[in-house]
């Protein structure tokens, strides 16, 4: 019994881990960069719902929604500023310009909000399921958590493959120059993919935070690591494989630290990472998936 | 272009070296001022930016107090904080930065790993450390810094006997962070004194800084091994992630906690039902009813619009115990911060003080205070003492 | 007699002495400010630091900029070169009385540790490209740190004894003491560190990695980086060479490693000084320094330890200010729009230059 829920509680930290896989690996796709500070764009995203609700009193709905605007806004903001200008340097100039933002945003967020803790409070109204007589308790949060991302994949997987703006996104990712040649507007495409990917880190952030309630500017920096190794693990620039990565890692996380040892869970998931490069170098879904964004 | 980006990177190093050293000779050795300088550092960027804050603001609570009411002997106090970012190699440039500036009196570091190292430092140059919170035995070896908190092994000996001695369970459950030497130290001799006093550990485990988000595992082995209590030496940020994963999976032991639990109510919107039946061993109960701590915490929610927690309390009383020593060797703010050291050090086995964190606190040959810990559990939102 | 010089001529080896000239004058003037005793605290302390930093750049510039291999690991080289340094620092620090044969001994032991984990990672994951081989880089590194943090190791009249994870599987007799004492980390190292010893030690890592990429084998490496399936099809040994430099490199940053050890007598494993977040910074040293520059890895390693420090009156806007500067300074490198406008100035100053000579 305990091994069924420890498997739920890996799917529900994995699906997290997915839904911030998915922002970078998007933008991988299309701007072949890291973008460390994906993690901490999330961050902002939380406070943004942390103070909009608790401060304001304003409907969890509307906070998400603004707090989505707010990130896609900034994902945009950040693109036009510190990596626009970097767009022909070497790629590990715009990394460390990565780097850079993010150490911005989270000591910006220190000063404004300060280094306390702040208590989030789930803005998801889903009730837990118990079964097997409350042995096993399924939380509401994490099957929200699990649909919502699922719904992100396929509905990002359609927008690729069915629409102009989505095939501009591969085209751009295939050959930048081609695919100037040929019409495709390239700045827009890649601010598109942008506000698309920090629209996501907003989600992310409040079901990252409902689920694990505690906020501080340092909140994002973690899961993000662990979504960028998550990414990686299915194949960067995969869709399909950033969601499947980002649930094998949280069941590995898990699963490491209930049957090995909790003192070396990052131990474990670290050296399962690197086994699986090693087999497969491109990472699970790496190059065999076509849509590559 | 070359030769420009040349010139610019030269003229930045001379820039950065001119106002390196700017500055220099004259002020060492302290002295010659009119105000006593006291230093302090802690962490107030990075992740443990919490508890450097909390020492930093009480600490210039209590310095402007002291100020306001006409300083020590007429002499006013002067108050600098630098950031260490908790890392031990920053520390020491933080305490080289306050020595600059003239620093007379350490009152530092906020964790115990930068303080082990800028201890070494404090007793090359004599000087007179009073750490607020770094727990560690190994901060206090030498025979000029002193503690306000409690030792990581005395508080793991008094949980484990307190457990024991009122029969609050029979079978135990650890979560520590392995990663941190606070909790570690405490987690270690909690488990030696179990072992003595017939306690059965079923299960103890741990987290990392690298993975403190999810403890549904660990709080899963607590639940199957039976565990009737669960200790849990760390602080209230993860304390309160653990409180609320065990309540989704309908875990309720009884949560027993040391002084980093203490700020759990205080953690801005937390739903402190949840809270609910904690225990926790701690010197500062921020609302405590005596007047010193009243007029502390109000004093405090004043300026910085938020309850105190231990940290800031053990900080504030830092300064006053600082001011009581100084008041009792009767050293003049113009010594060496080494002739101070040698006074202020002497008195402070004679000294008998009443802070927020403890009544009538005193210090040991070693350094360590001695102070009684309040056994308190949070009933309807707040601290109710424990027989 | 004209001929023997005549390799003088050579820009890339004119600029290795330069490097050589400017560490050396550097040091000389150091020496003598504090000798003159002008020199504050807060530099005086900050000297070993930055010989770390420079070292450890000087590692990761090889591997970055000659082997063009990613690695987000070499804080992980750096704690292994610093651990086991250390380590045997405290298991001999009573038989050996002379400071300097002290340290040799810790630092030939560190640096060989780190070149064999750097040599034994190397093996599989110099498989990998790019940003695989980044990923698989971060996570050994934290393996390494994550494992120090559990590792317990201690000493009594039976020998060492070594446990992972229960620090009562050590089995130690009544006067066993630990040497390493999981995330404590090891205590009461011996301070052997100082300015000299640093400085000897960053023209000892000058010295390899320039002739190094001078040599047969260096051409060999940049060949391998600039087009390895040309490299391959003449025939060079792409993974042997690939091997070489990687443990070289790892074994520089492991004798980085060691300069730290010695400089604190504390010494734990925590995210800010061997996680990922270092291996970064030492990433961002190296990549503003102009990725294929030793000397510039080695000015920006100064520049961004010292920077924060120099920011320290701005308190609270401090590190804000800190990350505004790194993006600028990017930007400034990088940005077409910048380049143009320091082209502009450049031009003007060239100009200037000339116009004196004229004169």
């Amino acid at each position: 019994m305990s091994f069924i829920s420890y498997l739920i509680n890996g799917i529900s930290l994995g699906s997290i881990y997915a839904i911030i896989a998915l922002g970078y690996t998007m933008v991988y796709g299309i701007a072949k960069m890291l973008n460390f500070a994906h993690g901490d764009v999330i961050m902002i995203g939380c406070y943004v719902v942390f103070t909009t609700v608790t401060g304001l009193g304003l409907n969890p709905y509307l906070s998400i929604l603004l707090s989505v605007i707010v990130c896609t806004v900034l994902g945009v903001v950040i693109e036009k500023i510190a990596y626009k200008p970097l767009r022909k340097a070497p790629p590990l100039a715009v990394l460390i310009t990565a780097i850079g933002v993010s150490y911005f945003l989270q000591n910006f967020a220190l000063l404004i909000f300060g280094a306390d803790t702040k208590s989030f409070t789930s803005v998801i109204p889903m009730n837990n399921i118990k079964l097997a007589g409350d042995k096993l308790v399924i939380s509401g949060v994490a099957m929200v958590t699990v649909c919502i991302c699922i719904v992100i994949m396929l509905a990002l997987m359609t927008f690729i493959k069915r629409t102009k703006a989505g095939q501009a996104m591969l085209a751009v990712s295939e050959d930048k120059d081609a695919a100037q040649l040929m019409g495709v507007n390239v700045n827009g495409t890649i601010s598109l993919t942008f506000a698309i990917g920090s629209g996501l880190a907003a989600i992310a952030g409040v079901l990252l935070c409902s689920a694990y309630p505690t906020l501080t500017p340092y909140t994002g920096s973690m899961p993000g690591i662990k979504a960028f190794t998550a990414a990686v693990f299915g194949g960067i620039g995969s869709i399909p494989g950033a969601f499947i990565g980002g649930i094998l890692l949280g069941i590995i996380e898990i699963l490491g630290k209930a049957y090995i040892s909790s003192q070396l869970s990052d131990a474990i998931v670290f050296a399962v990472l690197i086994i699986v490069l090693l087999v497969r170098p491109t990472g699970i879904l790496g190059k065999a998936v076509h849509e590559k964004v | 272009m070359k030769s420009l980006k040349k010139l610019l990177s030269l003229s930045l190093v001379c820039v950065l070296a001119v106002s390196a050293l700017v500055g220099c000779g004259g002020k060492k050795g302290g002295g010659n001022s009119d105000t006593y300088k006291i230093g302090g550092i802690g962490p107030t960027t990075g992740e443990a930016a919490i508890y450097g804050t909390a020492v930093s603001n009480a600490a210039k609570l209590a310095v402007d107090e002291i100020n306001a009411a006409g300083g020590i002997d007429g002499k006013k106090i002067e108050f600098d904080f630098q950031d260490d970012q908790n890392d031990t190699e920053k520390a020491v440039n933080a305490y080289n930065t306050l020595k600059d500036w003239g620093m007379q009196i350490l009152m530092g570091t906020v964790t115990t790993q930068p303080c082990v190292e800028v201890a070494g430092k404090t007793a090359a140059d004599n000087m007179f450390q009073l750490t607020p919170s770094a727990s560690s035995t190994d901060v206090i070896v030498n025979d000029n810094a002193f503690q306000v908190c409690f030792t990581d092994p005395n508080q793991g000996l008094v949980s484990a006997d307190y457990i024991a001695d009122n029969a609050l369970a029979k079978k135990v459950a650890i979560i520590y962070d392995s990663s941190s030497v606070y909790s570690s130290g405490i987690e270690e001799q909690f488990v030696k004194e179990a072992a003595v006093k017939g306690l059965e550990i079923v299960a103890n485990e741990a987290f990392t800084t690298d993975s403190k988000t999810d403890f549904s595992t660990q709080l899963q082995k607590a639940q199957d091994g039976g565990a009737e209590l669960l200790f849990l030496p760390i602080y209230y940020t993860e304390a309160s992630i653990i409180l609320t994963q065990a309540n989704t999976m309908g875990f309720k032991p009884v949560f027993f906690g040391v002084d980093g639990m203490d700020g759990i109510l205080g953690v801005e919107n937390f739903d402190t039902s949840l809270a609910e039946g904690v225990m926790l061993l701690t010197p500062f109960a921020a609302d405590a009813e005596d007047e010193a701590t009243q007029n502390f915490v109000k004093a405090y929610q004043d300026a910085y619009g938020e309850v105190p927690n231990q940290f800031a309390a053990d900080a504030y009383d830092a300064i006053y115990i600082i001011k009581a020593a100084i008041e009792k060797t009767g050293v003049k703010p113009d010594l060496s911060a080494g002739e101070m050291g040698d006074a202020l050090k002497s008195v402070m086995s004679e000294l008998s003080i009443d802070g927020v964190t403890g009544k009538s606190m005193t210090w040991d040959e070693q350094g360590a205070v001695s102070k009684s810990p309040m056994a308190v559990v949070i009933e309807n939102g707040a601290y109710k003492a424990m027989q | 007699m004209k001929d023997k010089f005549n390799f003088l001529k050579n820009s890339s080896v004119k600029s290795m002495f330069v490097t050589y000239a400017i560490v050396i004058v550097a040091y000389l003037v150091m020496e003598a400010l504090m000798f003159t005793g002008s020199v504050n605290y807060l530099l005086m302390d900050l000297l070993v630091p930055l010989c770390v930093y420079s070292i450890v750049a000087i590692g990761l510039c090889l591997c970055v900029g000659y082997l063009g291999e990613l690695s987000l690991g070499h804080a992980g080289f750096m704690c292994i070169g610093a651990f086991t340094s250390a380590t045997f620092s405290s298991l001999t620090k009573e038989f050996i009385s002379n400071e300097i044969v002290a340290f040799l001994l810790a630092f030939v032991i560190g640096t060989i540790f780190a070149g064999l984990f750097g040599f034994l990672i190397g093996i599989p994951v110099l498989r990998l490209r790019g940003d695989y081989l980044a990923i698989v880089t971060l996570a050994f590194g934290e393996i390494i740190k994550n494992i120090i943090n559990v590792l317990f190791i201690g000493k009594d009249s039976k020998g060492i004894h070594v446990a992972i994870v229960d620090p009562d599987a050590l089995k130690m007799e009544a006067d066993g003491k630990y040497i390493i004492n999981g995330a404590k980390g090891i205590s009461g190292t011996p301070h052997l560190s100082n300015f000299t010893i640093g400085v000897i030690l960053i023209l000892i890592s000058l010295f390899i990695v320039y002739n190094l990429v001078h040599s047969r084998s260096g051409r060999a490496v940049m060949a391998i980086r600039d087009n390895r399936i040309a490299a391959e099809s003449v025939g060079l040994n792409v993974t042997g060479y690939k091997l070489m430099a990687f443990s070289i490199s790892a074994a520089i940053a492991g004798a980085g490693g060691v300069l730290y050890a010695h400089n604190l007598s504390t010494l734990t494993a925590t995210p800010a000084n061997f996680g990922y977040n270092m291996s970064i910074m030492i990433l961002v040293f190296v990549v503003l320094g102009g990725m294929r520059s030793f000397r510039g890895s080695i000015i920006a390693a100064v520049l961004l330890t010292m920077l924060p420090e120099m920011l320290r009156g701005l308190s609270d806007y401090r590190m804000l200010i800190y990350s505004v500067v790194l993006i600028a300074m990017m930007l400034f490198n990088w940005s077409p729009k910048f380049k143009e406008l320091r082209s502009k100035y450049a031009g003007v100053f060239k100009r200037n230059k000339k116009s004196k000579e004229a004169v």
